[in-house]
């Protein structure tokens, strides 16, 4: 369990992090939290040329936050991130899922951004990041663009990253509604067997306008349904859930683990709808 | 300041070391020294058609790179079966670098020595190893066929093979007392694996010394003793050049009693070799794919009983996957056939065994040792007869309890130290009595029925169990009081972090009148104390524990003698307080135990002021006599053995309340109460640490931990990411109550702790969730997917 040799890289500025990256192409890969990288190395599941550790960089910290939404910097932990009252205030939904990202000790090095662009299906803040429509601010020699969640996540453990790019941001845009995270896990802290967040919006009546979910552990990449239609513009109390937990299963494609049959994470993700979708509209 | 310790909740002498980071650990040791690493097989079945080192050689930092073939006589010869039985006619054990066949995923095959492990890594992944495919046997069901063999001499892969029947009283056997009995069941139960995981690793350290031609080694096991003694056979040194030292163990659960490891001799065979210190510090996936499992076993139940639920036949078959090799022997499927039985009289007993060989991770005992599967049996029988007759679960064991008055009870068999299955003593109405007290057993239906009315599901169960512990052969014991008052005690069994030296400190500071803090315990050192056997079977406690006493004893009558020389008394007359000999009665007459010590060794050169006391013109020494009395020793020194007539019984009986989720299958476990009775306890704190850290581990197997292997023999989940070891934050708060029946066997009384907590758990929980769900669970460990498909299939 050691990492096989690689080069070490340690740039201070942007613009030197995307020059090394440059320089070393496809044997080059950046090193934040490394709570998933490390692992990898050291299971010699992973063996770049080169590690960019992006760890000395200046001003990538940040979390910004205005009525539009959050930015987080790629330097910023999952637990500065959590424990930001702006941040919290802004987009709850963060400090909703990062609570049930895995245990405080990761939470203290792994990053948000990290964590996108680590894509595991199973993960928490990518199904955020899917359902809120947010973005995620590439740079590299060539200047910056801002990738749409709906292209970003293109697969298990892929993302639309080119080589030679460094993710220096991600955009959490605001929502003027009620937001949940749901999920079960075999122990606490662990990857989900099935999750849900939920983002609602009610009328003056109650009445459910707007209901999106998004689901990890289900597909490829966080499966994000639109179920506005299917809550049938009720109130959250006659919602028919059969209707809208079927519009869900039909879009997700659960595969069986160790951990869980497809069958039952399909059961779970309904169940979980209708808890996180209520959790939102918080009756 | 009182030195009467024993029983009393002493806190932990080691925890301040252990937990601030002093702990010296077997990857501490040796940081200079080369590392060693280890081409493992890939493959679960295979023959090695060629080795390639050639790219290999390029590494910088390479020292040596060896296999089976450069291996001496000795050292190449197939690993010793330490416990040969003669039911086991097919034991096989493996090569320390496999020879040309491997037979499990993780096998060694070649040993890498370099500058650093990071380069013995890079060297091992460069090392090219030519397979030639056989067919995998995986699965108790495959194995059983007998289709494909994992040894090619042991056919149907049956490597042991035991029947043991015990007759009714009025000579029926099982078959016949199932036959004629009122009501009778039959029923399959299933274990999956699960294994030890200590947090440390195993490990090895050793220094060749080549001025003195002696071998230090340190190891991380749980019997330094025996390692030694292998060592000195496998590489043909002189015992008295070789020392083994466990260091601070973190953790050993049964795992690091198995030895000699092969890497516990390659390495110190390396070193000699090399004329280097050479170290290996297993990492996790080794762990999981080259130590060792245990549990897995399928079980074919037959009882018959009557009205009251009294079991009048039973009747057990089972088969139990030990994996690629038998180092350990039988010794597991010997414990669940035995402890099965429980705290119960049964009418008659048949328990058949097979032993079978898959091509899978050798399966020798974790904490437990197979008992947590006989229990498992057991307690799920007595649940179904329950069920069957409508009556109370608690009713229909407390009607097969064995009665206080019946003992020492004679089960009728031989049990895992080859004596027979006597229980020396135990109240298990008692203890039930307590624990349904505990627990609120009969208030309990109101509060299931309370809950379903809200839409929640509640269920309790419960269990029993009795464990064999403090097995023989023997334990010693050394005590020495040193001229400055301080007293050492050492015995030569391990320890890995279950408290010894707080223990051991409270038996020697009670019996010998000195304050626990002059008092220091040496354990698992060979230069300190040679012969033992190890720790294992929950047995430091009663072995060790009684042998320091007996050793403390022997000393403490001639630390008396030596005083009442010196005071002019009576040694009848004589009392040590506080490390201080004085004559009852009259306080003022007394004598330190260190001056004692200083007078009990009569010397020509005197090193101290102290020391003058007994040197030969001090005029303190009789002229009547030689200095050193015949029979007598210098030095206020003793050493003294313990060795039982067979083991002693300890028992105990939990009680869990769980919550299944109605909707997502999530199993909560509510409460968990726990009802123990080891004998007299030396520290009650410790007995409770001992039980809660068992039922975490209980937990584990009952509701997180497997190895899951594919059909390719591929262990699926090889790291702590996918083996679930439970969190403390997936543990209930543990209730306890204790009962201290006595045991008559040993003089302290005591019967052992260590592995009781784990025992029932499994039984437990599956019972607790029987009764929430109205679903009968048959198979352990039982995960919310697990869940949700047996209500699919029930069809609700
Ligand atoms: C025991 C355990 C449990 C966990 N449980 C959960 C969980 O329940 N939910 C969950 O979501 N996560 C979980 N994680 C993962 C954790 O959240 C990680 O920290 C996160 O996935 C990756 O963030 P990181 O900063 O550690 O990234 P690193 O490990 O440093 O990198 C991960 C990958 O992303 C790339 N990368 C990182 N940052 C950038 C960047 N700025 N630009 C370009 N590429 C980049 C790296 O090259 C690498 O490929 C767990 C981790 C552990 C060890």
């Amino acid at each position: 369990m050691k990492p096989p040799p690689f080069d070490y890289h340690a740039p201070t500025s942007v613009r030197e992090a995307v020059e090394v990256l440059a320089e070393v192409g496809a044997h080059g890969k950046v090193l934040a939290g490394g709570q998933s990288l490390i692992p990898l190395l050291n299971m010699r599941l992973a063996a770049p040329g080169h590690l960019v550790d992006i760890n000395r960089v200046a001003g990538l910290g940040e979390i910004e936050t205005d009525a539009t939404g959050v930015r987080v910097g790629a330097l910023a932990r999952h637990a500065a991130v959590e424990r930001s009252a702006a941040a919290s205030l802004a987009q709850p939904l963060l400090g909703q899922a990062l609570k049930q990202v895995a245990h405080s000790v990761i939470r203290n090095r792994g990053t948000v951004v990290g964590s996108l662009v680590h894509a595991d299906p199973a993960a928490e803040l990518p199904a955020v990041l899917a359902l809120l429509g947010g973005s995620v601010r590439l740079a590299s020699v060539s200047g910056e663009r801002e990738v749409a969640a709906a292209d970003f996540f293109t697969g298990p453990m892929e993302s639309a990253i080119r080589t030679g790019e460094l993710a220096v941001s991600a955009f959490f845009p605001a929502w003027d509604g009620g937001t949940a995270f749901v999920e079960v896990a075999r122990r606490h802290g662990d990857y989900a067997m099935a999750g849900v967040a939920a983002a609602v919006r009610l009328d003056d009546d109650l009445r459910v306008t707007a209901a999106r979910v998004a689901c990890v552990s289900v597909g490829p990449a966080p499966v994000v349904v639109d179920i506005t239609e299917a809550c049938g513009n009720q109130s959250v109390a006659s919602v028919d859930w059969g209707a809208v937990v079927a519009a869900v299963q039909e879009r997700i494609e659960p595969e069986a683990d160790i951990h869980a049959t497809a069958d039952y994470r399909r059961h779970l993700t309904g169940v979980l709808v209708e808890r996180a979708v209520k959790a939102a509209a918080d009756v | 300041m009182t030195t009467k310790l024993f029983g009393e909740p002493v806190r932990r002498r080691e925890d301040a070391r252990l937990i601030s980071g002093q702990g010296r650990y077997l990857d501490d040791l040796g940081p200079g020294a080369l590392a060693a690493a280890f081409v493992r097989s890939p493959h679960a079945h295979a023959r090695i058609t060629h080795i390639d080192v050639d790219a290999a050689l390029e590494v910088d930092g390479l020292v040596a790179i060896y296999t089976w073939e450069d291996l001496p006589a000795g050292v190449c010869e197939p690993l010793p079966l330490l416990i040969p039985h003669p039911a086991l006619t097919h034991g096989r054990t493996a090569y320390p670098l496999a020879r040309d066949v491997v037979r499990h995923v993780g096998e060694p095959i070649v040993m890498v020595v370099a500058k650093d492990r990071y380069v013995a890594e890079d060297v091992c992944s460069l090392i090219e190893v030519g397979y030639e495919f056989l067919k995998p046997v995986v699965g108790i069901e495959e194995a059983v066929s007998g289709a494909h063999l994992v040894h090619e001499d042991v056919p149907g892969n049956v490597g042991a093979h035991l029947v043991q029947e015990v007759p009714s009283a009025d000579g029926r056997s099982a078959a016949e007392a199932i036959e004629a009995a009122p009501h009778t069941l039959s029923f399959r139960l299933d274990i999956e694996r699960s294994a030890c995981t200590p947090l440390e690793g195993k490990g090895v350290y050793a220094r060749w010394d080549a001025d003195d031609q002696s071998l230090r080694v340190y190891s991380s096991t749980q019997t330094s003793t025996s390692v030694r003694m292998a060592l000195a056979a496998k590489l043909g040194l002189p015992l008295p050049k070789v020392e083994v030292i466990a260091p601070d163990v973190g953790g050993g659960f049964g795992v690091k009693i198995v030895h000699p490891w092969p890497e516990e001799v390659l390495v110190p065979w390396a070193a000699r070799l090399l004329n280097q210190e050479v170290k290996w510090t297993e990492d996790r996936r080794e762990h999981f794919i080259s130590s060792a499992h245990e549990r897995a076993q399928v079980q074919h139940v037959r009882v018959g009983f009557d009205d009251e639920g009294r079991v009048l036949g039973l009747s057990v078959e089972i088969l139990h996957d030990h994996g690629a090799y038998t180092p350990y022997g039988i010794i597991v499927p010997i414990i669940t056939s035995t402890q099965l039985l429980g705290p119960y009289r049964i009418g008659a007993y048949r328990v058949e065994f097979s032993s079978i060989y898959t091509n899978t991770v050798q399966v020798t005992p974790y904490r437990g040792a197979g008992r947590p599967q006989g229990v498992f049996c057991m307690e799920r029988t007595m649940d179904k007869i329950a069920q069957h007759l409508g009556r109370d679960r608690a009713d229909v064991r407390a009607a097969n309890f064995i009665q206080p008055d019946q003992f020492p009870y004679d089960q009728g068999m031989i049990f895992q130290d080859g004596r027979p299955l006597i229980y020396d003593s135990g109240d298990y109405p008692e203890s039930l009595r307590k624990l349904k007290d505990l627990i609120g057993w009969d208030d309990f239906p109101a509060q299931r029925e309370a809950a379903r009315a809200e839409g929640r599901r509640l269920g309790i169960g419960l269990g029993c169990y009795v464990e064999g512990t403090g097995v023989g052969p023997y334990e010693g014991g050394h005590i020495q009081i040193t001229s400055d008052g301080r007293v050492h005690v050492s015995t030569g069994l391990t320890s890995q972090g279950q408290g010894h030296e707080t223990v051991f400190a409270q038996i020697a500071a009670t019996e010998l009148g000195v304050p626990i803090e002059r008092v220091s315990v040496v354990t698992g050192d060979t230069r300190r104390f040679g012969y033992a056997v190890g720790t294992f079977a929950s047995r430091a406690a009663v072995m060790s524990g009684n042998a320091i006493a007996l050793a403390c004893r022997k000393v403490r009558e001639k630390a008396l003698r030596v005083a009442a020389d010196a005071l002019e008394a009576d040694p009848r007359d004589l009392e040590i307080t506080d490390g201080v000999v004085h004559v009852v009665g009259s306080p003022s007459a007394s004598i330190p135990l260190a001056t004692v010590a200083v007078l009990s060794n009569p010397l020509r050169y005197a090193f101290d002021e102290e020391a003058k006391r007994a040197t030969q013109f001090a005029g303190a020494a009789s002229m009547d006599r030689p200095p050193v009395a015949e029979g007598e020793e210098p030095g206020l020194e003793g050493k003294d053995y313990y060795s039982p007539i067979r083991s002693t019984f300890a028992s105990g009986m939990h009680a869990a309340i769980v919550e299944t989720d109605p909707d997502t299958a999530e199993i909560r476990i509510l409460r968990y109460a726990v009802v123990h009775d080891c004998g007299k306890m030396i520290n009650p704190m410790l007995v409770e640490g001992q039980i809660h850290g068992g039922v975490a581990q209980g937990v584990g197997g009952a509701l997180y931990e497997k190895m899951v292997y594919d059909e390719h023999g591929q262990l699926l989940n090889a790291s702590f990411m996918d083996f679930l070891m439970p969190y403390a934050t997936e543990i209930p708060h543990i209730e306890t109550d204790h009962l201290e029946t006595p045991s008559p066997l040993n003089p302290l009384g005591i019967k052992g702790a260590g592995e009781a907590g784990v025992i029932p758990v499994s039984a437990v929980i599956a019972a607790a969730i029987e009764d929430a769900e109205g679903l009968p669970i048959d198979r352990m460990p039982i995960s919310p997917s697990d869940l949700y498909a047996i209500r699919r299939t029930a069809g609700n």
